[in-house]
This record gives C-alpha cells, sequence and structure tokens, in this order.
C-alpha cells in the first residue's frame, strides 16, 4: 500500500512539473531579435557589428578574464537557454567549461552540431596546429592549433563572413542588412587595418617575450618576432630555472618588451623586466579587458598604442 | 594544406631529377649536337609547365571538392602556408578571397564534421579515431599512515582508477561513462545518456548515476576538495558511492525571479545504493528530488542553495518476522555554498565555503525486537582557499550521528593541503582527527591519521558539471 502511494506520488511530482513547464513559456524578448551567446567578447563584437540592431548579443566570458578557466555557473544557463545561436572560439579553448553549459541548457538549438552552433574557427587562419605526436608533455596544448586566433584582423574579417552568412541563413529577411553591414564593416576594417600596420612598421622584426602563448597571430600580423614565453610550457606556472634561462635569452637577443595578459600575475614578468632593463606591457587580448575597449576595432588601437608605447621607452 | 605543398614540391622535385637524368640515360657522347640539346630543353621546359599547371588545377579541383564535402568554408588563400601570408595591407576581399562561403549551409542540419582541420595534423590514424569518444583515465593514489582502529584504510593503494568516456551519440543525445577499477573489483560509477533536444526545457537522464542528494553525494571522488568523504555520508548516505544507483532523472529549470536560478530535478532509481536503500521486490523503487538555487552575488562572488529529499527501502527486515516492505528510509539533505573567484586572477585566488546538512529516518528493529524509526542528523563544513596558482589550503569540520543508532555520534575534524604541479595532477595532504564510536570494544576512541593522495590525468576528461 505504501508503495502505490510511493509510486502514485512520484507519478504525481512528474505530471505536477510537466504541466509546471508546459505552463511557463520563456521569456519574451523585444522586436524578435536573433539572440545570440557567445563564447568570448570578441566574437560578441564581431556578431554586433555585422547583426547591428537586429541581434541581441552577450559573451559568457569577460574580456579580462582567462578564457581557459570560465566558471561554468548557472547565471549562464539562463542566458544560453533562449539562445538562438552559440558562436564558440573552438579549437578546445573552452573545453573546461562550455561542455556542461552547452548539456545543461537544455537548448536544442545550441547543441554541438545543431544549426545553432557556429564554431568560429572553422572559418580562420589556424596557426601552431602541432604535427607527430602530441602529449601534455608540451603543457596544456591545443592539438587542433592555437585558440587566439581572433587578434589577427584577417581573421576578424573573415569570422565576420562566416557570422554573416549564418545569421543571413537564419533570418533570410534581414540578409540584405546583414550584408550592408558585412560591407561596411570590411571597409572600417581594412582602413583600421592600414592604419595599424602602418603604424606599427617602425617596430617591424622586433623581438618580444609574452606571457602565455596568446598572440601567435598578432605577431605574424604586425611583423613582430615572439622569442621566448614567461610560462615554460603553455598553463604551467613560471619556474625559477625557466625564469633564469629566460632571462638569458632576452639579454642575448636584445629583447626588452614583455606582453602579459591581464589575467596573469605580474611578479614573474616584472622581475624579469627588472633583471633585463625591460618594460611589462599588459595587453589586452580580448574586447571589454579595460572599460575604452567597447568593441573589435578599439582592441587593436589600444594594444597597438601600448606595444609603441612599450617600445619607445625601450629603445 | 603542407602536404600538398609537400606533395606538389616532390613532384616537381621527381620531375627535375627525371628531367636531368634522362638526357644522361639516353645520352650518346658521340652525337652530341647543341642544337639537338637546346630542342629538348624546350621540350623539357614546356614540359614542366604544362605539369605546374596540371597540378595547380589538380589542386584547385581537390580543394573544391573537398569544399563541397565540409559543406564549409575554408580559408583558402591562407592554409596554413607561411608563404600565403598576405602582404601588410592587403586583406582579402570577399571577391578575391574563397575563404568565404559561395554556398550557405543547408539549413536544419547538422554542422557537418570538421574534415578540413582534423586532416591538418594526425594523418590517416587520427581520422580513424574520430568518432571514437574521449577518454580519460583518472589514477587516485592514496596513502595512509597514523591510527584509525575504528575503519582502518590500507597504507597504500591505488585506491580507484575511473575511466571516462564521452561522447556525442546523435544530434538528441550524449552519453557519459565513467568505470572505477578498484583494487579488488570493478564498477560502473555512472554511465547514462542524457536527452538534450527535449521539448519544455526538459533535461532527461538515463543510466545509472550518482543521485541529485545534495552536493558531496554528486561529486566523484577525484574533483572532491579533500581524500575522503565526509562522516556524514559515510554514516548517513552510503559512503563512498553514496546514492548510486541506475534510474531515470528528470530536470528543469524553474520559473524565478530575475538573476535567480532554479532547478528541480526529479529522480527514480531501482533501489539499491551502498548500504541505504535495498530493493527487496521490484516495485522498491526509490525518488530523490532536488531543488536548486542559484544566485551571483557579483561577478566574482555567487550563493548556491540546495534542498533534497530521497525515499526508499531499506535492508532492516530482511530475515525477520517483519514484512520488509514495512522499512524505510527517508534520507532530508540541505546544502548552502558560497564561492569566491575574483575574474581577474581566477587562476590564483578563490575561495569556497561549503555546508551540507542531513537528516535520515531509517525504519528498523530495535534490540528488543520493535519497530522503530531511528532519527539521525549529520554535517559537515568545509572551507577552502587557493592562495595561489599552485597551492589550495582547506578545512573540514564534520559531525554525524550513525543512521542505525542516532545516539553514537561521531566527530572528526581535517585539515587540507593540495599542491598542483599543472592542471592535470594534483598532490594532496590531509591530517584527519576523528573521535568514533568504535563498536567492537562498545566506547569512543581517538583516530590520528595522515592521508596523502596523488591525482593524475589521462586524456580528455570531460568537465563536471559546476
Amino acid at each position: 500500500m505504501r508503495n502505490a502511494n510511493l509510486c502514485s506520488r512520484f507519478i504525481a511530482l512528474i505530471a505536477a512539473l510537466t504541466l509546471l513547464c508546459a505552463t511557463c513559456p520563456p521569456p519574451a524578448h523585444g522586436e524578435n531579435k536573433l539572440r545570440i551567446m557567445t563564447a568570448t567578447t570578441d566574437l560578441a563584437a564581431l556578431a554586433q557589428e555585422i547583426g547591428g540592431d537586429k541581434v541581441e548579443v552577450e559573451s559568457v566570458a569577460r574580456g579580462y578574464q582567462d578564457p581557459h578557466f570560465v566558471e561554468a555557473k548557472p547565471s549562464f544557463l539562463l542566458k544560453l537557454q533562449h539562445a538562438d545561436l552559440l558562436i564558440v572560439v573552438g579549437l578546445e579553448l573552452e573545453i573546461g567549461w562550455l561542455p556542461p553549459l552547452i548539456t545543461q541548457s537544455t537548448n536544442p538549438k545550441i547543441q554541438v552540431g545543431a544549426p545553432g552552433y557556429f564554431d568560429a574557427s572553422r572559418y580562420a587562419r589556424i596557426l601552431e596546429i602541432p604535427t607527430g605526436v602530441v602529449t601534455r608533455a608540451e603543457g596544456d596544448v591545443h592539438p587542433l592549433g592555437n585558440p587566439h586566433y581572433w587578434l589577427d584582423p584577417e581573421n576578424g574579417l573573415r569570422i565576420a563572413k562566416g557570422i554573416q552568412n549564418k545569421i543571413s541563413e537564419m533570418r533570410p529577411n534581414d540578409a540584405a542588412y546583414f550584408a550592408q553591414r558585412y560591407d561596411n564593416f570590411e571597409q572600417r576594417i581594412k582602413q583600421a587595418d592600414e592604419k595599424w600596420l602602418a603604424e606599427m612598421k617602425p617596430y617591424a622584426g622586433r623581438k618580444i617575450v609574452t606571457y602565455h602563448r596568446s598572440w601567435p597571430n598578432f605577431a605574424e600580423h604586425f611583423h613582430l618576432d615572439v622569442v621566448g614565453y614567461v610560462e615554460p610550457r603553455p598553463g604551467i606556472p613560471p619556474s625559477p630555472q625557466h625564469t633564469v634561462e629566460l632571462i638569458g635569452l632576452m639579454k642575448r637577443d636584445g629583447v626588452k618588451v614583455i606582453a602579459v595578459e591581464p589575467y596573469f600575475d605580474l611578479k614573474t614578468p616584472n622581475a624579469v623586466a627588472r633583471d633585463t632593463g625591460g618594460k611589462v606591457v599588459v595587453l589586452m587580448p580580448s574586447v571589454g579587458g579595460e572599460k575604452e575597449i567597447t568593441d573589435y576595432f578599439k582592441l587593436f588601437d589600444y594594444d597597438i598604442a601600448k606595444l609603441k608605447q612599450a617600445f619607445d621607452e625601450t629603445k | 594544406m603542407k602536404r600538398y605543398s609537400v606533395l606538389i614540391a616532390l613532384i616537381l622535385f621527381a620531375f627535375a631529377s627525371y628531367a636531368q637524368d634522362k638526357p644522361a640515360a639516353s645520352q650518346d657522347p658521340g652525337k652530341q649536337e647543341p642544337r639537338a640539346e637546346e630542342t629538348r630543353m624546350k621540350a623539357l621546359e614546356d614540359q614542366v609547365r604544362s605539369l605546374a599547371e596540371q597540378v595547380a588545377l589538380l589542386r584547385g579541383e581537390l580543394s573544391a571538392l573537398r569544399d563541397a564535402k565540409s559543406g564549409e568554408p575554408r580559408p583558402a588563400d591562407h592554409l596554413l602556408l607561411a608563404s600565403s601570408h598576405l602582404e601588410p595591407g592587403t586583406l582579402p576581399t570577399a571577391t578575391s578571397a574563397p575563404a568565404l562561403p559561395a554556398t550557405p549551409e543547408p539549413a536544419l542540419s547538422p554542422t557537418p564534421p570538421q574534415y578540413a582541420q582534423t586532416q591538418t595534423y594526425g594523418g590517416a590514424t587520427s581520422n580513424a579515431k574520430l568518432l571514437n569518444p574521449d577518454i580519460s583515465l583518472i589514477g587516485d593514489f592514496i596513502g595512509t599512515a597514523g591510527r584509525n582502529t575504528v575503519s582502518p584504510s590500507r597504507s597504500l593503494e591505488l585506491h580507484e582508477s575511473e575511466v571516462g568516456m564521452q561522447a556525442i551519440i546523435d544530434p538528441y543525445a550524449r552519453a557519459d561513462a565513467f568505470i572505477s577499477f578498484g583494487e579488488t573489483g570493478v564498477n560502473v560509477e555512472e554511465g547514462y545518456v542524457t536527452f538534450t533536444a527535449l521539448p519544455a526545457g526538459l533535461l532527461l537522464k538515463v543510466g545509472k548515476m550518482r543521485a541529485e542528494f545534495g552536493k558531496v553525494n554528486t561529486i566523484h571522488n577525484h574533483a572532491l576538495p579533500f581524500i575522503d568523504r565526509p562522516l556524514a555520508t559515510d554514516n548517513l548516505v552510503g559512503g563512498e558511492d553514496g546514492i548510486d544507483d541506475a534510474g531515470i532523472s528528470l530536470s528543469r529549470f524553474l520559473p524565478a525571479p530575475k538573476n535567480w536560478f532554479v532547478q528541480g530535478t526529479a529522480q527514480v532509481f531501482r533501489g539499491d545504493s551502498s548500504n541505504v536503500f535495498t530493493a527487496n521486490r521490484r516495485q522498491d523503487a526509490s525518488v530523490v528530488g532536488h531543488l536548486r538555487i542559484y544566485r551571483d552575488l557579483g561577478e566574482s562572488t555567487n550563493i548556491d542553495l540546495g534542498a533534497s529529499y530521497s525515499r526508499g527501502h531499506n535492508n532492516a527486515g530482511i530475515g525477520t518476522t517483519f514484512d520488509p516492505e514495512r522499512f524505510l528510509t527517508n534520507l532530508y539533505a540541505a546544502d548552502a555554498t558560497l564561492r569566491w573567484k575574483p575574474l581577474r586572477r581566477a587562476i590564483y585566488h578563490s575561495f569556497l565555503f561549503r555546508n551540507e546538512f542531513f537528516w535520515s529516518a531509517r525504519d528498523q528493529l530495535s534490540p528488543a525486537n520493535v519497530f522503530e524509526t531511528q532519527h539521525a542528523f549529520g554535517l559537515y563544513s568545509d572551507a577552502e582557499y587557493r592562495a595561489n596558482r599552485r597551492w589550495t589550503i582547506g578545512g573540514r569540520f564534520d559531525r554525524s550521528g550513525r543512521a542505525t543508532n542516532a545516539s553514537l555520534t561521531d566527530t572528526g575534524f581535517s585539515g587540507i593541503l593540495t599542491y598542483w604541479p599543472s592542471e592535470f595532477s594534483q598532490i594532496r595532504g590531509q591530517y584527519r582527527y576523528g573521535h568514533l564510536w568504535d563498536i567492537t570494544n562498545a566506547r569512543f576512541t581517538n583516530a590520528n591519521e595522515f592521508l596523502f593522495q596523488f591525482l593524475f590525468v589521462m586524456g580528455a576528461h570531460g568537465a563536471h558539471p559546476f
């Protein structure tokens, strides 16, 4: 008898839950905008460039946050639940936090492989794709290539094109609007890139050291030479031995600039800079890293200004 | 693409060698005429040109075929070739860069797999593994020193080797399996399929799984912030395995005020979980209900609250004159977690404070063979602070009655220090004190132990839910 009660209670609970589900519609969003969630702020900035006022864009990670280590907070689930499109960096950058968010989002549209799942890396030029045997003796390597590819305006344009195609497919009525915004973005980024390249031209070939391998695309585009890293291996904290070696390398090669992402501790870079007479410059790898970096253009404006200043001060 | 470049280079090189070798082979030194040689050279040059054109044509056809196959655009002008890097200021345009898709992806079709990128690094053997699940193994080596007469553990043991296999099954589901190899046997710790494409925001899990009962019950050994499990888990909620059973789980986000996250979960299991629940008959299913309330208090701080209920049959009636159906265990739990992790320094500093409370109401027979319900209470309180990228310090307080005799209350506390050489290995030490009831000698006894643990991760182990 008690079992019968138990079963019927449980069935009643399930029925109540199902009823509750059926009776509560998702919160209404104004003007039927396409709701886009992105893994990082850079992808959000690019999606906003193309989507304009026809889209609502939000990023899970903040610009000053290490995109490898974002907490999969339930508050993100609420946002992912109603997204029409999820744009990810891919190349396993978000492997530590995005998969459980996607699974738990209860949103079929953004599941991996669904039409609302968009991997931006497939549109970009990827560097540092390991060949041969890949092991973690090399640290936290990304077997599919370096995921910090958005730090090259050419890749920005390619990703923007991919986004344009994707959202045009999702909203065919607005395709002309998106195409016009893409053309406009293309024109502006080309102009800006010419300006950035001109600004960086005097420093072409300059050797720098970075904390993490976040800058290969940036360095290649702006003709910088990254000769060393503060981390002995990707994802491995600095060790005294490696730091000594790095100091030796910097002294030998006359490297004066150490670029550090905003989420890394400055203690070791500062110590290295003191020993080598160099300068630590905190570069922003993402939009929103500082308040004034509000879009994709300002990201390069900021980083180039900071780099120029550091190069000039360490002549 | 690099491979194709190498291939082309090889063809050209072979041709050049051929072009050099052939005349030597057919050469007749006696009849060498400069004019004939010139003609031959010209013919060879033409041949080289024609072959180069053919190679270029084939290369174009190959990329077109690959693009068509993948259905996705590929940046053709920058295919991993350093030589293809564009000159400063010459960004590709929509017309000049075939990188940009000519045809949109077919609507409502799953995104095709990434042929383009995977082909570039591992060759055929990697491609053969594309559809394999993510496979990982986590080794958990534990050593214990000191004195504990109540629940002594081995001095050294490979406590557990957890093999994880995780994959997307089809467009509607994914599956996760965690098989735990102990020193004495194998146990499917979890193995379930999650249906991710259900209507009405429902999330369905089917298989064997750790029940959503409180917090610590859901956490795998390797993800715990301590080496052992709290006393309350051991005494009231089934010990290391906890409530871990075959069943069905249904959960959904529930309507809540803005910025509050509320999730309800209902689960039904066969009714066999460690020493907590025992199913004597097919109808003896156990149930679990869980309500989770979460809120961000800022971008760095959040609070996570939970209430859980579970009910199932126990083994107290087996072998007695009483009807085993009458013996039920009702479990209640409440948990509260406060987390702090500054976003700019997330890898260096964080703080977690967690409290979990358990109440057990277990039907059983008293020593005088009278039907009774034992009401036992247990709790643990855990705090951990990440002092820098490599070190975490923590402490835990335990207090718990025993499910079968609520008047016997064990108490304990632990100090825990963890060192992380990298994300994929962990070394931990724990000092544990316990004031525990010794059944054999019918008295309380003190236990002082030092535990140490080495954890190592092989392969790709998917992240666990927050």
